[in-house]
């Protein structure tokens, strides 16, 4: 009897699996330390290729896995130690991970793979040379005998033999300590010699140790890590450390949490479900709150109760049904070891990369819009932050530089770090280079943090070589947008010779936020807290029309645009005069905004209903949400609205090219 | 190795202890002589030289301790390689060892491999 199983059923796993195996392959290559791999860093990359070929072949993939069936003889050469690490094998190994990773991405495309791009890397995988003697790591040893050494039948020259077995030995002697030979105190009989010894070798500390046991006491002994031995070990330290972190952080869950594979459109269906339940709630909240009616105080008092606990409730239920969309940044973070490892070769530079708080969780969609933005601030810090290792250290500073990335959790943002001990601005190339595209005027005074900034505009671009890695046409602008279309926001510090960090803050999800109630006439418009910086009374000394046209305020020394909200939407409004309105200051990112409404009414939570997926986009507008009492209110985009209004506020009419409703 | 044989003493009040060691020593190649306490150790040592003294520590007439203190007056044997037959917990016995000049320990008990081995590193 033949089974009738269609295989294809299962290649939707296969290709999820494979894809964290590759992933696990290239985060274990980018940690493998070139000379002295570490086993269990090996193994973990030997296991994943293992279980790719192994898969590919069951499912029929044949061409992955032959290819694969070579990766894993090399990787098993490195794993019995018949072949050292070489900086050449790891890179060769990586493009090996990126060659998988094309078929795999054909193989799921049903698309052709292109024979040739395979063959290269499998003729650069096939010929690579073995390196058998892998250039050992070592301990530095100070060793500095007591005079009275000799005379226990000890002798220097036996314990050197002992620690040339262990590998190659560098020795310095230090004969500062003899007195001289016509003087009285010199006794032949003592030892006055101290020596510096370099031993290479994998050795452990014990072994080394062992060796000077008869001598211990008898002399003055310290025995370090050599060097490049340290930084390794340091490095294997903080990785440990901040995974114990992270794991403490997590709650005890460490890496290894038990997971099934929810399609994601179930969650966000559930998701949506909730929402809805939120707004219902809501609902009932505001009916039950609104009734006056006397004549049951008792019942009415009972049902508050009743919803009042309902509201908990679904808000917690809300919370969870989100957290199963949030996802750790780890999944972006991952990328950028690589990122930074390939920028240093192609540039020839030396940097670090310092990742932490890996695990802090964002919402999936801010996690896969947040990818492109963050890995153009990575690409930046190296190219442009980063100096060459020969003007790092003319500078003063360690040949390798560092990049530190960061996240954490602040409320209801997520914050992330990018810091670099790089160049920093330069704040006079940027002033040249702004004048030079016409963005400023000459004669402008700017302060340094207004100089920093103008690499946000549009047009803006630092490299003033356009190199391959940077100066793709993607400018500082874009990352911002990018930033600020998810409700975001990105800030700069930069110190000449210093380096930079650029703060990102984003809000952990897309589906709810906190709002501010606007009233515009009849209609209630929202704008998310997280841009509002100031709200006040007009005051019309501030007015002032700049050339008949744009309405601009003075706020706090800086002339802001003012957008008369309801002629921007297209609403009637209470006021018959400007004086009558409100003003609510936000910022959009790029630049603060004065919104004018009519009253500003609460605070709270909305649950964002995406307009795109109900009706169509509409620019100037981020969503809608319903409120308690039933009413659709929008939820303004300012960075969306200054985008559709340049140069529609107040007194220019906004006619035919507006169709906000 | 050299036409000349390297030459050991070795002291120990176990005969058993003393052939199976000497057994070891001279299966590698070298040649051994046998002393049962300090005392005879120390006449032999003053009429001739060797290249190693093994002895053990506890031993009538005269203990290992003595017995290397004697020997480092001896002038061909100040910066001789000793070494003590010790038991492994006592590291107050291999520091008195020290003090009284020996070089080094072997813990017993020892097989003979990890004997020959301890023996070359002082050879």
């Amino acid at each position: 009897m033949t089974v009738n199983l269609d295989m294809s059923q299962f290649h939707e796993i296969f290709f999820e699996e494979s894809r964290e195996g590759l992933e696990a392959m290239e985060s274990g290559l980018l940690n493998l330390d070139v000379g002295v791999p570490d086993p269990e860093v090996v193994n973990t990359v030997f296991r994943a290729a293992h279980s790719i070929k192994g898969a590919a072949g069951t499912f029929g993939f044949t061409n992955i896995s032959q290819f694969t069936h070579v990766l894993e003889s090399i990787l098993d050469e490195v794993r019995s130690r018949k072949r050292g690490v070489t900086q050449e094998l790891v890179d060769v190994l990586l493009q090996s991970v990126d060659g998988l990773r094309y078929m795999l991405d054909c193989a799921k495309s049903g698309s052709q793979t292109s024979e040739d791009r395979i063959a290269a890397i499998l003729e650069k995988l096939e010929n690579i040379p073995v390196e058998n003697q892998p250039k050992p790591a070592g301990w530095q040893i100070r060793f500095y005998p007591r005079h009275n050494l000799l005379r226990n039948g000890n002798e220097p020259y036996r314990i050197f033999r002992e620690l040339m077995a262990l590998g190659n030995l560098f020795i310095t002697p230090d004969f500062s300590h003899v007195p001289g030979i016509d003087g009285k105190e010199f006794d032949p009989e003592n030892c006055y010699l101290g020596w510096n010894i370099l031993l290479q070798s994998d050795a452990g500390i014990e072994q080394v140790r062992e060796i000077f046991v008869w001598v211990e006491g008898d002399c003055e002994l310290d025995i370090n890590l050599s060097g490049e031995r340290r930084q390794m070990v340091e490095r294997r330290q903080r990785r440990d450390d901040e995974a114990d972190t992270a794991q403490l952080e997590g709650g005890g869950k460490g890496q290894e949490q038990a997971s099934i594979r929810v399609n994601i459109d179930k969650i966000d269906t559930l998701i949506n479900l909730v929402g809805e339940l939120v707004i219902s709630q809501s609902i009932m909240s505001h009916a039950v709150t609104d009734q006056d009616h006397n004549h049951d105080l008792d019942r009415t008092g009972k049902l508050k109760e009743i919803v009042e606990l309902l509201e908990k409730n679904t808000w917690e239920l809300q919370e969870q049904a989100m957290r199963i969309r949030m996802q750790s940044i780890d999944i972006t973070f991952q990328r950028l070891p690589r990122l930074v490892r390939d920028l240093c070769r192609s540039l020839g530079k030396q940097a670090e990369l310092d990742i932490s708080g890996g695990s802090t969780e964002v919402d999936k969609t801010v996690l896969e819009k947040i990818t492109d933005p963050l890995v153009h601030l990575i690409r930046n810090a190296v190219d442009h932050g980063i100096e060459s290792p020969e003007a790092r250290k003319a500078a003063g500073k360690p040949e390798s530089g560092l990049i530190e990335v960061s996240a954490s959790q602040e409320g209801g943002n997520i914050i992330i770090k990018i810091k670099d001990d790089g160049a920093g601005l330069d704040t006079g190339k940027i002033l040249a280079k702004a004048r030079e595209k016409g963005l400023i005027s000459g004669t402008e005074e700017l302060s340094i943090g207004q100089i920093h900034n103008l690499i946000f505009l549009p047009g803006f671009s630092t490299a003033s070589k356009v190199s391959d890695v940077s100066g793709r046409g993607v400018g500082m602008d874009v990352v911002q947008r990018n930033i600020n279309d998810l409700g975001g926001n990105i800030e700069l510090f930069s110190m000449e010779g210093k380096g930079s960090e650029f703060t990102i803050k984003l809000p952990l999800t897309l589906a709810i936020m906190d709002g501010q109630l606007l009233r515009i006439g009849k209609e209630i418009l929202i704008v998310p807290v997280l841009a509002i910086v100031e709200s006040a009374q007009i005051r019309k000394q501030m007015l002032n029309a700049v050339a008949g046209k744009t309405e601009v305020y003075r706020f706090r020394d800086e002339y802001i645009p003012l957008v008369r909200l309801d002629k921007a939407y297209g609403i009637s409004s209470d006021h018959k005069d400007i004086m009558d309105g409100l003003l609510i200051v936000v910022d959009t990112g790029q630049q603060r905004v004065g919104l004018l409404a009519d009253e500003i009414l609460s605070q709270q939570q909305v649950v964002i209903k995406s307009l795109e997926a109900n009706f169509q986009q509409v620019s100037g507008l981020a969503g809608a949400t319903v409120l308690g009492d039933g009413t659709v209110a929008m939820i303004i985009d300012a960075p969306g609205l200054m985008r559709h209004c340049k140069g529609f506020t107040a007194t220019h009419t906004v006619g035919n090219e507006s169709p906000l409703p | 190795m050299s036409d000349k044989k390297i030459r050991m003493l070795l002291v120990d009040d176990s005969a058993s202890m003393r052939e199976m060691v000497s057994f070891t020593l001279k299966g590698a190649g070298y040649e051994v002589f046998k002393a049962t306490d300090g005392i005879e150790a120390l006449d032999f040592a003053r009429a001739n030289d060797v290249d190693l003294v093994i002895t053990d520590i506890n031993m009538p007439n005269m203990d290992g301790f003595t017995l290397i203190k004697e020997l480092r007056k001896l002038p061909a044997y100040k910066f001789k390689p000793i070494l003590t037959l010790t038991t492994e917990d006592s590291s107050e016995k291999k520091n008195m060892g020290k003090v009284a000049g020996a070089t080094g320990w072997i813990v017993k008990p020892f097989d003979p491999d990890s004997l020959l081995q301890t023996v070359r590193r002082v050879l």
